[in-house]
């Protein structure tokens, strides 16, 4: 079998990988990949023998603050990152959902004042292992279930 | 508390309620003190409530203070598209506090947010009304003597009311033991039972309404609200399930008290209106004396 991607290694950069499928997309949206003009190869329904199908996500020369790629968490919550300086992986991280949620996440109750005036989301972490997002303003609690990233 | 807005109880520490209530008591010793002169407080109802309006009114006028505002969304530029954002930041130029009932979850965190002033939530929809959380625990302070180590039943809707789950988390302050009578379809959520567990306080839960009440200090009883129903037939079944009659109180504590946020529809008969264990009038009358404490302690003009 070739386990070969179709993508050429990079120089100096980040590698995304173990991002679900069908949030490939997301996360490019979340990260703001569709705004830079750093070289961005992607490759989406790759073979994982840990998930079934997979993306991941190469861009050169960009490297990324914790706090900014802990927001792909909530949708890409078994990513890896590996920091590439001269064609080797000088470190892997794995993504952390961060305790307070901002801007990303729809909160679930259409009565909530950010369902009906344009103001920024924000939740508190609750529940780290099952996800559970208190809404600052509404205070329900938005769960995996009902979870809808913009 | 001085300066700080007030949209959720917790908000407020333990030792902030407990300053509050000894303000209020305070105000219903002596009515009448012109602390607020020369100051303007802004009344948003963006949906009517005649009963907390009246009661902030009330005590904004017994404190000498001038109003502004309007009584519902219709009467403001909210009906001309304007933005809660937009309102906010003009009142809060006009006004040196504002109170406001709006009926989206979250309004009153938000607009505390974009004002420059405090903001006392008046309620906002079926999230938060701290205000009446305060006058609920003024009323038992007031009745009971203590806060600490009381029997409390809740009856009723359990599940929406809005009134149970602030006074839940209030009332965790002082060691209570709760009892919860609910129809099925109405108990508690479990995020409250959960939060009374990982606060080590005893609660018990029941279907019937029974004798169990004769260890109750106070009996809070609640409306089954028709507008959360979308089945009107559900809504038959369990509104006249739990209905408190003067006869169900002969053998209760001479020291019971029955409070209700009120409107009452039929869960509290109307032979119990005369029976002094019957408490949910003067606690109204409480709310004017719980909000100019929390008017006053916020604007800092009373020590």
């Amino acid at each position: 079998m070739n386990k070969e991607l179709k993508v050429n290694a990079i120089k100096d950069g980040t590698v995304i990988d173990h991002i679900a499928a069908h949030n490939l997309f997301k996360v490019i949206s979340i990260l703001g990949l569709d705004k830079i003009s750093n070289p961005v190869t992607f490759g989406n329904n790759l073979e994982s023998h840990k998930y079934g199908t997979k993306a991941i996500i190469k861009i050169t020369d960009l490297f990324f603050q914790d706090d900014e790629i802990n927001k792909i968490s909530l949708v890409a919550p078994n990513a890896v990152l590996n920091i590439i300086r001269d064609y080797n992986v000088v470190e892997k991280k794995r993504v952390d959902i961060p305790d307070v949620v901002m801007g990303i996440v729809k909160c679930f109750n259409p009565k909530c004042i950010t369902n009906n005036e344009s103001v920024v989301t924000r939740f508190n972490l609750i529940d780290k292992e099952n996800v559970a997002l208190k809404c600052h303003y509404c205070e329900k609690i938005t769960d995996e279930k009902q979870l809808y990233v913009f | 508390m001085i300066n700080r807005s007030l949209v959720s109880i917790s908000d407020f520490s333990k030792e902030e309620i407990l300053k509050i209530l000894d303000v209020a008591a305070d105000f219903e010793a002596n009515p009448n003190q012109k602390l607020l002169d020369g100051k303007v407080i802004a009344s948003l109802f963006f949906e009517p409530s005649t009963r907390t309006r009246l009661s902030f009114e009330t005590a904004i006028q017994r404190l000498g203070g001038r109003i502004i505002g309007f009584s519902d969304s219709s009467s403001s530029s909210a009906s001309k598209g304007e933005t809660l954002k937009d309102t906010i930041r003009m009142v809060s130029n006009y006004s040196d506090l504002i109170v406001m009932r709006h009926p989206l979850e979250g309004a009153a965190r938000y607009a505390s947010e974009e004002s420059k002033v405090p903001l006392i939530n008046a309620g906002d929809g079926a999230n938060q009304h701290p205000t009446q959380t305060l006058l609920d625990l003024y009323s038992i302070y007031k009745t009971q003597g203590t806060l600490d180590n009381l029997n409390i039943f809740m009856v009723g809707d359990l599940k929406y009311g809005r009134t149970v789950h602030s006074l839940l988390i209030a009332m965790s302050h002082f060691n209570p033991t709760f009892n919860f009578i609910s129809p099925e379809s109405l108990k508690m959520p479990n995020e409250y039972k959960l939060f009374l567990d990982s606060k080590g306080i005893k609660y018990y839960e029941h279907l019937e309404f029974t004798d169990i009440v004769e260890a109750a200090d106070i009996l809070y009883m609640t409306r089954v609200q028709r507008e959360r129903f979308s089945d009107h037939l559900e809504y038959e079944k369990v509104k006249n399930v739990h209905v408190l009659r003067n006869d169900m109180l002969a053998n209760t504590k001479n020291n019971l008290r029955i409070l209700h946020p009120l409107p009452r529809v039929n869960e509290i008969h109307t032979d119990v209106d005369d029976n002094p264990k019957a408490y949910y009038f003067q606690q109204a009358a409480n709310g004017v004396f719980a909000r100019m404490a929390i008017i006053a302690t916020i604007l800092g003009v009373k020590k």
